[in-house]
């Protein structure tokens, strides 16, 4: 199907949806639908975006297959969702990532791997990759601080760019209303993000596996994600000690980076563990198996990441240093490069979508 | 001989709660309910909301309902026509009705939201029926329930003093068993084509069936062929207006239509028949249902113009739209002179009351039938129709039932092991009329004191 049926299918189940509004206490997204009766593509990119995929509302569908309507909310948005990352996708041929997010990651990885052995070797002798190395500035004989910075931030950058012009398309595309963005609303939507309201079922929890409700999925996303931002900070707090306090990493066990890279590690390996044993369990009913298979490829990546951060940190005073350096600064690499480019992509977009929702709700509460 | 000590004959909310009921009391429960697992929990799959009285302010309601004006609303909707008893029964007992399923794992809805329609009498299901099912089947699991899918009961077999044995039907085939009680939870026969040709002649095939395909009937027409005592009227049902080209089974709420004072309703004549203007409270759903089931080939169509189209709320399906009123008639195959003329004469009948800027004063002078209020002048092009047929919801004939829910026979004695809850026994309390949220209640109510009867009988 192209996308354009995707859009003519969610506008008649949401059609019918508005007709019923029984899932209305659930989530944001009833509600936001019920205020755009016209479904244009915009508005159908921002509710695509603020549906959390939870499912709740497949379960609780009198008019769900089997029945002739066949309604599928969850899953008839995470289709279109997948089609806005690709429509807002900068370069837009780079969109063939997403397309193929399984082989990409792969490729992506294996290449950012690669890249990184063959600068490790073109720096230091090939006997240096074996060699134990240690004390301040172990990391740095292997490769240098300043190359390893440049192939950090290189990327990054790029990826900040394409997903900053990404998310300007789409936030003049699902801006349709007239409707004022204020600190308020700001503050409503990190709200939101931070509680995962709409993860929330209204309250009760989501049918994550099965037709009972849980809070599984809420709390491996906070896992994983708080995981992704104490690693981060890690990251940053070492650059900070290096450039401001010039003190050079490996840096001890009991130090700040070191300590919010651990947790962050075992963090991002609970949540990602626990994501892919919820994707092995749940129901496939409520999802494409194109949303499948992205967010098992991000989340192999991810744990793939943090496996080789933890191995790292155990092995950093043994031989294998060198290539556990490597491979982790391959994921990390690659990690960066599919920014833009994978399932990772989904939180700005659903962030603007939770703006422009409690811009809307604000905005109907002072009228 | 498989031998349960309770069977629950259904799979809607009676038949959880029974279930739920009897299995507490420690009983061993079987559940045989007719529709497979993706389509069970009959038309509870359709609801939302549940009447209950309470006498001080809760979150699930905007305000206090009485005992007393949960009654008299109940008598002034049945004109007093129920059991007084089980309706006292009934107010009473819905009290903790939302309690009890909340400790049976179903949320509610809080009115604080803002999202629902403000209501004191009735609590909301978070998620609707669905989301109840669910839950209590879930608890019913839980608890030790046997759940049996596609499991309908073919027959019964009521002795001198008791029911003896129950038929069975799996996979094509039946078998009988000899559960010490039984509770009958399957509803009435709306789903029965046969059985409402019966009543209704060729007007029946008219009708749509806006719930469960499983209501089909098998268990009322055998306990009445075996000396159950009928209540209600097998001549009347709670129709309302539905989209007609809405599906034969299980439409729901989506396929009503509701704008009739926006517009005029004409017959397939092209001609109007009724006061559009007249109703405006919900029950006009239920007016125009029986209306439309006394039109010629049960149909009658919606005509709204462009202006009175953007106030309708939203429909299932697109109205039949047109840039002329010929072409309209066309395609709504109605004699497109009739319909100029109905339309013309309706037109200019029209008038503004003391307000013109005001659409409820707006009436019809010397024209018949009147239009009381919103007779707006319909002159806007486009032109847009909503054909619309009476979708059954329920039927008024059930078996009458005491106050511990026992099945009674003609001479008024009870079958001391056979119960009945829910919609297959609500005409003991609404012979006819119907208040919202009343199903549901009826369910939970007695469906909790027929599985506790049953299981106390059982374990006698």
């Amino acid at each position: 199907m192209h996308s354009s049926e995707h859009r003519d299918e969610a506008r008649r189940v949401l059609g019918i949806c508005d007709a019923c509004g029984y899932c209305n206490g659930f989530c944001d997204l009833f509600e936001a639908a019920r205020r755009r009766p016209a479904l244009g593509d915009g508005d159908l990119a921002h509710l695509a975006n603020l549906c959390h995929a939870c499912r709740n509302c497949l379960y609780a569908c009198q008019y769900a297959p089997p029945h002739v309507f066949a309604v599928n909310v969850p899953r008839t948005l995470t289709t279109l969702r997948q089609d806005t990352y690709v429509e807002h996708a900068w370069p837009k041929w780079l969109a063939l990532l997403l397309e193929h997010s399984r082989l990409s990651t792969l490729i992506v990885t294996l290449v950012a791997t690669g890249i990184m052995i063959a600068l490790i070797l073109a720096y230091a002798p090939p006997d240096a990759l074996f060699d134990r190395h240690l004390g301040a500035g172990a990391f740095y004989r292997v490769l240098p601080w300043g190359a390893m910075a440049a192939i950090g931030a290189i990327p990054l950058a790029w990826s900040c760019l394409a997903i900053g012009i990404g998310l300007h398309r789409y936030w003049r595309r699902i801006r349709t209303a007239p409707v004022p963005l204020t600190t308020r609303a700001l503050a409503d939507a990190m709200r939101d993000v931070v509680l995962l309201r709409n993860l929330r079922g209204g309250g009760p929890g989501c049918n994550d596996l099965d037709d009972r409700l849980s809070h599984a999925r809420r709390r491996l996303h906070q896992t994983l994600a708080g995981g992704v931002l104490l690693s981060f900070t890690a990251t940053l707090v070492a650059t900070l000690y290096h450039h401001t306090f010039g003190w050079e990493a490996p840096y001890p066990i009991l130090s700040l980076p070191v300590m919010l890279g651990a947790l962050g590690g075992i963090a991002m390996t609970l949540g990602a563990l626990g994501f892919l044993w919820l994707k092995q369990r749940e129901d496939p009913e409520p999802t494409a198996p194109e949303a499948r298979r992205s967010g098992a490829a991000i989340l192999g990546l991810l744990l793939w990441v943090a496996l080789t951060g933890l191995a790292l940190l155990i092995w950093r005073a043994s031989a294998a240093m060198g290539l556990l350096l490597a491979l982790h600064l391959g994921s990390v690499l690659a990690l960066f490069l599919l920014l833009p480019y994978s399932k990772l992509v989904h939180a700005g977009y659903r962030f603007l979508s939770l703006l422009i929702e409690a811009m809307e709700q604000q905005h109907k509460r002072a009228k | 001989m498989h031998r349960p000590d309770v069977l629950i004959i259904g799979g809607g909310t009676a038949a959880l709660c029974a279930a739920i009921a009897a299995r507490r009391a420690g009983a061993s429960v079987l559940l045989a309910e007719a529709a497979p697992r993706t389509l069970r929990g009959g038309n509870t799959r359709h609801s939302r909301n549940l009447r209950f009285m309470h006498e001080s302010s809760t979150p699930l309601s905007s305000g206090i309902y009485p005992e007393q004006d949960f009654r008299s609303d109940l008598d002034r909707a049945t004109g007093a026509s129920g059991d007084p008893a089980l309706s006292q029964l009934l107010v009473r007992a819905s009290a903790d009705a939302t309690d009890w399923l909340s400790e049976a794992g179903v949320h509610f809805q809080p009115t604080a939201g803002g999202l629902l329609p403000v209501s004191r009498r009735t609590a909301f299901l978070l998620g609707g029926g669905m989301s109840m099912l669910n839950a209590l089947y879930t608890t019913a699991e839980r608890l030790g329930v046997e759940i049996r899918y596609g499991c309908a009961v073919g027959d019964l077999r009521i002795g001198a003093q008791r029911l003896e044995q129950v038929q069975l039907m799996e996979d094509g085939a039946g078998h009988w068993i000899e559960p010490r009680a039984s509770v009958a939870c399957c509803g009435g026969a709306q789903a029965n084509r046969d059985w409402l040709r019966r009543h209704w002649d060729s007007a029946a095939d008219g009708f749509l069936n806006r719930g469960t395909p499983f209501a089909t009937g098998g268990v009322l027409e055998s306990l009445f062929a075996q000396g159950a005592r009928r209540v209600g009227d097998p001549t009347t049902a709670y129709l309302v207006a539905v989209d007609a080209r809405s599906p034969a089974d299980d439409g729901g709420i989506v396929t009503r239509i509701r704008c009739m004072p926006s517009g005029i309703v004409v017959d397939r004549h092209g001609r109007r028949f009724r006061d559009e203007g007249g109703d405006t409270a919900s029950t006009r759903y239920a007016v125009w249902g029986q209306r439309l089931a006394h039109c010629p080939d049960q149909i009658a169509y919606l005509i709204l113009d462009a202006r009175a189209l953007r106030s309708a709320p939203p429909s299932l399906y697109p109205p039949i739209q047109a840039d002329s009123l010929a072409s309209l008639a066309e395609r709504l195959k109605l004699p497109p002179s009739v319909l100029a003329a109905t339309l013309a004469d309706y037109n200019a009948a029209t008038e503004p009351g003391e307000d013109a800027q005001d659409p409820v004063g707006w009436h019809t002078r010397d024209l018949d039938p009147p239009k009381t209020a919103y007779a707006l002048p319909l002159t806007e092009l486009p032109f847009a129709a909503y054909p619309m047929r009476p979708g059954i919801t329920f039927t008024y004939e059930g078996v009458a039932v005491d106050r511990y829910a026992r099945v009674l026979r003609e001479d008024g004695d009870a079958i001391p092991n056979l119960f009945a809850a829910g919609m297959i026994m609500a005409p003991n309390i609404v012979p006819r009329g119907y208040v919202s949220g009343l199903a549901l209640t009826i369910g939970i109510v007695f469906g909790r004191i027929a599985g506790i009867e049953a299981a106390r009988h059982a374990l006698q």
